[in-house]
């Protein structure tokens, strides 16, 4: 869903302009649809091959179903000569009675709308055209075989959870670096490869409006904190983390050291403030100002007040 | 092995305990006072628009004004008089490009989300509802349900190769979330309703 939101109406202008011809400075999202309309048209017409993925597929017909807002999957399939659907296992459900309940979630939890503009069931091909169903893995039975996290399988893609997550809708997609992003993708992608994803599930405030908004009832902020124990025992959670929270550790459950510390620390921010407005020992500091260090701890100024 | 043998053994292996299916999806009584009411309320809200006419004869004079100022209308339909071209072959997609508005027959009215579903055998070729620049369906107007649950009790999905609920023009919000009209597919949605 919503491909370039991190784009501006006035980069797709831009972009618009260099390879369409389009107006320069023209930024209506009218006019740059109804160019893109007329430039893919051609295409679309042209083309003998049409790939589309799949949003369900109907174990007892043999069916698949294909939704889309804009008509594109359709029209790419309908003017070729050949249809290649790629799906997940995930997408199978029993049967087609089941759309009903499945069609009113996808639009609803995703957009908003009582239902996608397109819903096509594909039974065969048209006479004398191809349609080919490629099944893909890509990880999905590594994912049914772990008890924790299989739930995840169930998801339909309508990114309920993406709208929702105060991280995602800060951040965007292209700071997942996965195919799948939000919160979804947070607990898919560890599954896949945990050395190179082991960030995501950390990147949380775990706050759990993921999983109140999702319709297919995923405990996503769960999982999320599962993969954080999953990829901490495992190792995968880098040296630097796992020194700080045993420091953390130490220091906490100590009231002594805990006092002692934080004098310290009021001590050298005061001292030498260069250190923590160093953004390489502090990436902290990279996008934010510090705050002044206080004169006090909240326990000196009670003891204080309140003697 | 195979790649599908190989998942299919996976599949076999990791998977939880098997649960009875429940079978039946419950029925969702309607609590809308008027099937064609509730679905013209949605549908204008969506983009679309609606005509209830008594008698077939309104849908002919409307191509036919459209197609007397030059544009090529093409018919599905049996029963009309006047559209010049009745489309009963298959084409290319190159023989349907400059295709104005195509007219077709829509089997079932869903009031919930004012789609209409289309089967393959009313569209003659699955290409036309998508290439056509604008797109009239006719329905009689006892062909109604309420919501997807009756919806699917009706239809035969498995009549023909292909089938498709068509709700309202495309669209998209791809720019900057701004809703624009007229996507890939239809720039307009036009349904009579025919109440004998």
């Amino acid at each position: 869903m919503l491909p370039a939101i991190h784009l501006k109406k006035e980069d797709v202008s831009n972009t618009f302009h260099q390879h369409l011809g389009t107006e320069k400075g023209n930024n209506d999202p009218q006019y740059l649809t109804e160019a893109a309309r007329n430039h893919l048209r051609e295409k679309f017409v042209q083309s003998q091959l049409a790939i589309t993925g799949v949003n369900f597929a109907i174990a007892d017909t043999g069916a698949i179903v294909v939704c889309t807002n804009e008509g594109n999957a359709d029209l790419g399939v309908h003017a070729a000569h050949i249809h290649i659907a790629c799906m997940g296992i995930e997408k199978i459900i029993p049967s087609t009675q089941h759309l009903g309940i499945f069609l009113r979630l996808l639009a609803r939890s995703a957009t908003g709308q009582p239902i996608t503009t397109y819903s096509s069931h594909f039974n065969k091909p048209a006479a004398g055209k191809q349609m080919h169903i490629v099944i893909v893995d890509n990880g999905r039975t590594s994912q049914l075989a772990k008890p924790d996290f299989r739930n995840a399988l169930k998801c339909i893609r309508c990114a309920a959870c993406f709208n929702t997550c105060p991280v995602y809708r800060r951040s965007g997609g292209h700071s997942y670096h996965t195919t799948v992003a939000g919160p979804i993708g947070a607990i898919l992608s560890p599954n896949m490869d945990m050395q190179a994803n082991a960030d995501l599930p950390f990147a949380s405030t775990l706050c759990g409006s993921c999983t109140n908004v999702c319709p297919v009832k995923i405990d996503i902020h769960q999982q999320l904190w599962k993969w954080r124990q999953t990829l901490m025992a495992g190792g995968y959670g880098g040296v630097s983390k796992k020194a700080g929270m045993q420091l953390m550790a130490t220091v906490l459950a100590r009231p002594a050291l805990y006092r002692f510390a934080g004098t310290m620390a009021r001590k050298m921010m005061h001292l030498f403030p260069g250190l923590l407005k160093n953004k390489n020992l502090n990436p902290w500091y990279k996008q934010r100002n510090m705050p002044a260090p206080p004169k006090q701890s909240f326990r000196e100024w009670y003891k204080k007040n309140n003697a | 092995m195979s790649a599908r043998e190989i998942m299919l053994k996976r599949i076999a292996e990791g998977r939880p305990a098997l649960i009875p299916l429940e079978v039946t999806v419950s029925p969702v009584e309607s609590t809308y006072p008027g099937l064609i009411e509730k679905f013209s309320e949605v549908l204008q809200g969506i983009g679309g628009e609606i005509k209830v006419v008594n008698h077939i004869s309104f849908v002919d004079e409307y191509l036919y004004h459209i197609e007397a100022k030059g544009n090529r209308v093409v018919n599905c339909m049996k029963g009309l008089e006047r559209p010049s071209e009745l489309l009963s072959g298959k084409g290319q997609a190159s023989d349907y490009e400059n295709v104005f508005v195509a007219c077709i027959k829509g089997t079932l009215g869903v009031a919930e989300n004012a789609s209409v579903w289309v089967d393959e055998g009313d569209m003659v070729n699955r290409l036309l509802p998508f290439i056509c620049q604008h797109l009239v369906l006719v329905i009689d107007a006892e062909n109604f349900v309420a919501n997807m649950h009756q919806a699917y009790q009706k239809i035969d999905t498995l009549k023909s190769g292909y089938g498709t609920f068509i709700a309202g023009p495309s669209k998209t919000a791809d720019i900057e979330q701004s809703l624009v009209i007229g996507a890939h597919g239809p720039r307009s949605l036009k349904l009579f309703v025919i109440e004998q």
